[in-house]
């Protein structure tokens, strides 16, 4: 027998009682009010994020200002968005690590934003790329559009698609491992920078 | 988890459809046997390892060390841990016994290429594990997770996690194994908002842990193109057999019991003896192993009930401790030794003189002497007061 059917032969076993599912309560908070960009940036700041407020056409300044040389940016970021000093990402099998690593910053589009939380989520769109190009630069700048952001968690897990790999980011990463003193900035992009456009 | 063979099926499917491949493991041998071969096949020398209960608790760095193969610990704490030689002794924070001293002189003297200058500030540490993390990351190819959750309707696995070693796990290397428990799995897509909402404000209590990874089988292009799901039992489905003890299968390893726990708070990680540990550990351990080879687990607790409370998925574990104890093999000695208790309890006079007795043997032997091999390895003996209250009362 292989230990497939023997687990699962376990299993059934155990369940032979036949215990009851046990009720699914789904009487928590499911359904907000409009999202709150004030409590979204107010979320955000408390991450250690750096939040501004522009225009669309300014994005490609603001991003070349912040990153201070050379920006890494996915093949689909809309083309008005790129600053002059880019590197793109494309192809297969796209830029070696060691240039992206090697990039003052990265600059994306991202999927959701959950307001209730200072949450990112990134879901590697065309706009976003692959995961590793918002892995290795130490500065993260993202462009969110205030359509994509929602009040709360089980929004966005309506609005997304499992299929694709995604990354729910709330503030550069931490650790507390040291005397339980917190450190920002372990791993990964340890400036995160929001651009969140005026509507 | 009454529909559990059926979810673990759909998972299955899934995974596979999305390029992945399932492997099962019955228990730890067969799990440290199908990772070992499947790093073998890369023909890669060593792995990075995300931190995942699943994976120590069949210990599978000792696994692949007797292979030849060096795991690599990437979570800050176990690599702590690791390079200390040490053993970790909380979920959340395994290294919460060692101080930042001591971090430093663990680093200076196991971390290779580690800057002479160090300092012992946790920023200067954060950063010299970053460094060094970091060229480990990127010439590695393959890594090896556990998994918070499995997701049966898509196919899709979450790490939670703070640090950004999990992102890093997750996608930089060519080949990613992730070995989960079957207990691990939820129904729906849908369900991940519940857990999402509980388990960093539980766990750590933020709003939102920094980083959370979800994926799907291979993403052509983006992230490992080989991935290997290894499901394990090792002595769950016994668990998911026990009426009492099953609800402990819903744990999300968020750490609050521990955190509440009064005797956690005294004796530490270490002295549970196993890997999972606090008072779900307590449960957990006597359950996967069997109660004969974690017998005195389901005693170290006063019931006094705080786990019960602070748990999000309302595991009740002072029901499940009893219901352990009672299962719990008495030896006739101690069978033999209560019953006197019992015995000289109910005669007065007779007590007053065993006090006395006891206060003889305190004097005449060193701590602990007699006790049984081992318990007070980790643990430290109460003294013996040097007045019993009977004779207190008595020189009134
Ligand atoms: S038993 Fe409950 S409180 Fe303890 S770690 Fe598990 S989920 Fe958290």
């Amino acid at each position: 027998m292989s230990s497939r059917e023997l687990i699962l032969g376990r299993v059934r076993a155990a369940l032979r009682d036949g215990p009851a599912p046990g009720p699914a309560p789904r009487d928590y908070r499911r359904s907000f009010p409009s999202a709150d960009l004030d409590v979204l940036v107010d979320r955000l700041v408390d991450y250690k994020a750096t939040v501004r407020r522009i225009t669309e056409d300014a994005v490609a300044a603001v991003a070349a200002e912040i990153a201070g040389g050379t920006i890494v940016v996915p093949e689909g970021l809309p083309s008005d968005w790129r600053p002059s000093d880019v590197l793109v990402d494309e192809g297969d099998p796209g830029l070696a690590p060691d240039r992206i690593a090697g990039a003052a910053a990265v600059l994306t589009a991202a999927a959701v934003a959950v307001a209730e939380t200072g949450t990112i989520v990134l879901d590697a769109s065309p706009d976003q790329g692959r995961r590793i190009i918002t892995l290795l630069p130490d500065v993260h700048i993202v462009v969110l559009r205030p359509g994509q952001v929602v009040a709360s968690v089980p929004e966005a897990v309506a609005r997304l698609d499992p299929a694709r790999p995604l990354t729910w980011i709330s503030g550069p990463s931490a650790t507390s491992d040291i005397e339980l003193n917190r450190v920002e900035g372990v791993h990964g992009p340890r400036n995160l920078h929001i651009l969140l456009l005026e509507s | 988890m009454s529909r559990l063979p059926e979810l673990l099926e759909q998972l299955e499917a899934r995974v596979t459809e999305r390029g992945g491949v399932v492997h099962w493991a019955a228990d730890a041998n067969e799990a440290n046997a199908i990772v070992t071969d499947l790093v073998k096949q890369t023909g890669s020398e060593r792995v990075i390892k995300v931190k995942s209960m699943a994976t120590q608790e069949i210990a599978l760095n000792e696994a692949l060390e007797a292979a030849g193969i060096q795991p690599i610990e990437t979570d800050l704490a176990e690599l702590i841990v690791q390079l200390g030689e040490d053993k970790p002794s909380h979920i959340l924070v395994p290294a919460i016994h060692r101080n930042r001293s001591e971090i430093r002189e663990i680093f200076l003297k196991a971390m290779p290429g580690v800057d002479p200058a160090l300092t012992d500030d946790p920023p200067v540490l954060a950063a010299a594990a970053r460094k060094y993390l970091r060229e480990t990351f990127l010439s590695t190819k393959v890594a090896i997770s556990g998994a918070n959750f499995g997701i049966a309707e898509t196919g899709t696995l979450a790490v939670v996690e703070s640090e950004g070693n999990g992102r890093m796990c997750l996608t930089l290397p060519e080949t990613l194994i992730t070995v989960m428990g079957i207990e691990k799995i939820v129904p729906a897509w849908q369900d991940l908002e519940v857990f999402l909402q509980l388990l960093p404000r539980a766990s750590t209590g933020e709003r939102m842990n920094p980083y959370t990874t979800m994926w799907t089988g291979v993403t052509p292009g983006d992230g490992p193109q080989n991935f290997h799901l290894v499901l394990l039992d090792n002595g769950r489905s016994a668990v998911l057999a026990d009426e009492t003890g099953r609800q402990a299968l819903h744990c999300i390893r968020c750490s609050a019991c521990l955190n509440v726990c009064p005797v956690y708070e005294r004796t530490g990680g270490h002295a549970y003896g196993s890997v999972y540990p606090g008072p779900i550990g307590a449960v957990l351990s006597p359950q996967l192993t069997g109660v004969e080879d974690n017998a005195s687990l389901p005693f170290a607790s006063s019931l006094c009930g705080a786990c019960f409370d602070a748990c999000p998925v309302k595991i009740d574990i002072p029901a499940i401790l009893v219901h352990l104890r009672n299962q719990a093999p008495h030896s006739r000695a101690e069978r033999a030794a209560m019953r006197a208790a019992a015995y000289t309890m109910a005669r007065p006079r007779l007590y007053a003189r065993a006090q006395r007795a006891a206060k003889l043997a305190r004097i005449a032997g060193r701590r602990g002497r007699g006790l049984p091999l081992g318990w007070t390895d980790a643990r430290d003996l109460p003294e013996i007061p040097q007045q019993t209250f009977r004779d207190w009362w008595a020189s009134r």
